[in-house]
């Protein structure tokens, strides 16, 4: 107890858990009453942050040098085990608190418009409730089953939501497939922490980070073991390879969902966790490069596939994708800061860029409402020219992908190039980090082309909606459009939070972090660039992105593109890629089948039907059906046989008095 | 010095009375195969009251009076279930069967 | 000396007894038991006990054997008719059982006497001479065991009349 604001901490989740509870109860009871439901879904939300910001200011004000954990009650205390429910107060976990709090509060109040038509109203935000409630748990739990509930929450929450119209059954099937590929990753995190406890005894943060350097030996096997199985969670929770799969199926719930859960706050989750564990993964190098190599490598690899996607919303997952990619690298090489940095930047030009499309969505949504019309309202075929009709969304847009391409003043270029930068400076201790650098700028240039390319097919050249439609398509209302300018301003105006010193800035943000990162930056490798070389590698990639930005102006021609339903089939390596490199049917053929195979035919004909049922169950009956028919010939009435059971007992007799 | 033969022919007589018992099926032959059984212990009996004092005699008194009683009873018992079955056949006699 | 005509006496009683068990007609059976009782009683003579052997004979062979042939006159069995022994499978089950008793009963008899309670050979004879055959008999009978004998007397009186009413035709 700090006897501060810092205290109010446990309202922040409390908060978003009664809105759950009170939605959920609307829900059942009277799902009708809309305007009660928004009160009380964005209002806990707003609250959430005003408490956030309150605590934020108090810890400030404070200057600690150890995180406050509040302990509230004892959980789990076996032998030597003792895990208690704690909130965790210190700067990593304040910064994600107010991310959080501060996109998700936005997104509250966009889905009040978004979702106004839609029956399951009160559903819907309660679901949302419940969602920030395990995501703030997640970042605040003072260790890992704490921060476990919260990831498998997050999780149960996405499949919910992403299945929030199940009636249909492919969505349905999306939010499975999003629920058992994060299983896969969590059972990684499990692993993981029991290999911890093993090690250094405890699961609190502060304790196994105290005795980590003691109780592992830094770049031994256990370490190793431990941070790679941590890292499968994140592929599986951040969508990494492998398990990004489900990701692009995700699209299939309402848009503000994307925006919160798998753009701006869940998908980060295993971004916080590494830089959480920044001290376990810097004592691990093989991890840290592992880390590093499969964000950059995923970074480019989604990048080609959303080269080819015609859903708006497939190439927005696809680019959080690959811009989680990023943050893992940035991570992974030991930057924390500069991978918390991309974080909070692309939480506010993601989110923008996904509600934009939600309200573009949306837009096409109405006008096909109007004319009963069954097109596609996502696919950018049946969109174009849209500037004219929402001039509002088309501008914000723009900040956002400009944002996200790199290009400066604006908040991605900051965080972008800081990782690029750390990644080049690393490579001078360790080389392969060059071919992590090269990769993450292949995909920079990729980043700024489809991005590009997505603003031109929707925004300009001539509209293909049809007709008929064209009448119908306007701006989205204010609750919609306020929030995404409030995000613009931050998408433009957020680097400032962490300007480097190369432009005498104050480095805020990596200043801030830093009691968190201090420990593991020992452990580091020393580089230090020279401020020409900084300054060649900043040129490097604001050439790339504008090489993209003008490549995509000049090569694609929107004229010639016809709306979805006459769209001809890709041929070639296009194909390919709109196909996603196949990866989904190669997981169907390498894994599904077999497991579903062993499931029906082995685990279920033969060991549940033959050997469960038939031998042990009904096996079991017939046998004492047996005995009992055996026995029938003891008390048969014949005496003779009488008899002689009588003679074989009395021998049983003798032989006990004889032996 | 007579014991060891006595109670080896006692044994044997016993035995023989059990295999009678086993596998005849006639009533009133079980039941001299029984007074085979009761005699091969009046055998015993006696052979022990040698080193044992006379107690062993005695005894033997009072199985004969037992015997006797005893084949007065079981035989007015064969009777009277040949009355029933017309037999006096062990194979015939299940009424003692379930149902 | 006495030995030998122990050992005679005891194969005729043996060889009889086997022959009664396995004859199939039941008078043969019972004729062949009274041959054993013969024997048996032969025994009890070499084995200082006149008077039982006496009563053997008097009672066992004599009365209760007799009982047995009238009900098997009365029963109308002296006839052959169908054998009465059983099957294959009822002849292993009695000799395996029955051997198995055998074996059981050797080891039982193998096992010495406590030593204590034993008393010296000859004191029957001894005792014989004294209070004469019947008396060494009788002087138990009715001091030590009087309460068995009279409850013996008793036994006999309800085994008279139960097999009276159990005989009839009508109670």
């Amino acid at each position: 107890m700090t006897g501060t604001a810092v205290d109010l901490i446990w309202l922040a989740p409390a908060l978003a858990l009664l809105g759950f509870v009170l939605n959920g109860t609307l829900a059942l009871a009277r799902p009708n009453s809309k305007t009660l439901v928004s009160v009380i879904g964005a209002g806990v939300l707003l609250a959430a942050f005003v408490v956030s910001v309150v605590v934020f200011s108090a810890f400030v004000g404070l200057h600690p040098e150890e995180p406050f954990v509040f302990r509230y009650w004892s959980w789990i205390p076996v032998g030597t085990l003792q895990v208690d429910v704690a909130l965790q107060v210190d700067q990593l976990s304040l910064v994600m608190l107010l991310v959080v709090t501060g996109v998700g509060s936005l997104i509250h109040l966009f889905s009040i418009g978004y979702m106004k038509e839609d029956p399951g109203y009160a559903r819907y935000f309660a679901y949302l409730n419940l969602f920030v409630f395990f995501m703030l748990v997640l970042v605040l739990g003072a260790s890992f089953p704490v921060m476990f509930v919260g990831w498998e929450g997050v999780g149960l929450c996405s499949y919910l939501l992403i299945g929030f119209w199940f009636s249909e059954a492919a969505n349905a099937n999306a939010g499975r497939k999003a629920f058992i590929m994060n299983r896969i990753g969590d059972f990684g995190f499990m692993v993981a922490m029991f290999l911890i406890f093993w090690s250094t005894g405890s699961l609190d943060f502060g304790t196994v980070f105290t005795h980590a350097p003691t109780a592992l030996m830094p770049g031994g096997r256990t370490i190793t073991a431990i941070t790679l199985f941590l890292f499968l969670g994140c592929t599986g929770k951040s969508a990494q390879i492998p398990l990004y799969t489900w990701l692009p199926d995700a699209m299939a719930g309402p848009t503000p969902v994307s925006a919160l859960i798998h753009a701006a706050t869940m998908v980060t989750a295993g971004v916080y966790l590494v830089a959480r564990c920044n001290l376990l993964f810097a004592m691990a190098p093989v991890s840290s490069a592992v880390v590093a190599g499969v964000g950059a490598l995923t970074a480019l690899f989604a990048a080609t596939i959303a080269l080819k996607q015609w859903d708006i919303k497939k190439v927005l997952a696809y680019s959080t994708i690959s811009q989680l990619g990023y943050m893992f690298l940035g991570v992974g090489t030991g930057a924390i800061s500069a991978g918390m940095f991309h974080l909070i930047t692309h939480a506010f030009f993601k989110a923008l860029l996904f509600l934009g499309s939600g309200s573009v969505i949306f837009a096409l949504h109405r006008a096909y409402h109007h004319t009963h019309s069954h097109e596609d309202a996502q696919d950018m075929r049946n969109m174009g020219g849209l500037a004219r009709y929402m001039p509002w969304t088309t501008a914000l847009m723009w900040i956002a992908t400009l944002a996200i391409a790199g290009v400066p003043p604006l908040s991605g270029f900051f965080s972008k190039d800081e990782i690029l930068t750390a990644a080049q400076a690393r490579g001078h201790a360790d080389p392969i980090w060059l071919v992590f650098w090269g990769l993450a700028l292949s995909a920079a240039l990729l980043t700024a082309f489809y991005m590009t390319r997505l603003m031109l097919y929707t925004f300009h050249g001539p509209n293909r909606t049809g007709e008929k439609e064209q009448p119908h398509l306007h701006e989205a209302p204010w609750i919609m459009t306020g929030p995404l300018l409030v995000l613009g301003v931050l998408s433009a105006a957020g680097g400032l939070s962490n300007v480097p010193e190369l432009y005498h800035g104050s480095a805020w943000l990596h200043h801030w972090l830093e009691p968190i990162t201090r420990p593991s930056a020992a452990l580091l490798p020393e580089v230090h660039l020279s401020t020409s070389t900084e300054w060649l590698l900043v040129g490097i990639a604001v050439t790339t992105s504008l090489i993209g930005i003008l490549g995509a102006w000049r090569l694609l021609k929107p004229e010639r593109l016809v709306p979805a339903r006459s769209a001809p089939e890709e041929r070639g390596f296009a194909r390919v890629l709109r196909n996603k490199w196949y990866v989904d049917e190669i997981y169907d053929a390498l894994i599904v089948r077999p497991l579903v195979w062993l499931s029906r035919e082995v685990l279920w004909k033969r060991v549940d039907q033959r050997a469960i049922d038939g031998a042990g169950v009904n096996g079991a009956a017939r046998g004492a059906r047996a005995l009992g028919w055996a026995n029938r010939w003891l008390q048969n009435g014949q005496v003779g046989i009488y008899v002689a059971v009588f003679v074989l007992g009395v021998l049983l007799l003798l032989w006990r008095a004889t032996s | 010095m007579l014991l060891s033969p006595a109670l080896a022919i006692s044994a044997v007589l016993f035995t023989l009375g059990v295999a009678g018992v086993l596998f005849r099926r006639n009533a009133i032959v079980i039941f001299m195969c029984v007074e085979l059984m009761l005699n091969a212990v009046n055998l015993t009996f006696v052979a022990l009251a040698q080193s044992l004092g006379m107690g062993g005699q005695v005894f033997v008194f009072f199985v004969m009076a037992v015997a006797a009683a005893e084949a007065a009873v079981g035989l007015a018992i064969i009777l009277a279930v040949y009355r029933h079955k017309q037999s006096v056949s062990l194979q015939n006699m299940n009424l003692l069967k379930d149902g | 000396m006495i030995l030998t005509f122990f050992w005679i006496f005891g194969v005729i009683a043996m060889g009889s007894a086997l022959l009664c068990i396995t004859r199939k007609n039941p008078v043969s059976s019972a004729l062949w038991l009274v041959v054993t009782l013969f024997a048996l009683a032969a025994l009890f003579v070499l084995l200082d006990a006149q008077f039982i052997a006496v009563l053997q004979v008097l009672v066992y062979a004599g009365a209760i054997m007799v009982l047995f042939l009238f009900v098997i006159m009365l029963l109308n069995l002296g006839r052959p008719g169908p054998t009465d022994i059983r099957g294959p499978v009822g002849l292993l089950t009695a000799t395996v059982l029955a051997g198995a008793l055998l074996l059981q009963l050797r080891v039982l008899s193998q096992s010495p006497l406590p030593s204590g309670i034993q008393l010296p050979p000859g004191t029957i004879a001894a005792l014989q001479q004294h209070q004469g055959i019947v008396g060494s008999v009788a002087n138990p009978l009715f001091g030590e065991y009087l309460i068995p004998f009279e409850i013996a007397s008793v036994l006999l009186l309800a085994a008279i009349v139960g097999a009276v009413v159990l005989a009839k035709r009508k109670l």
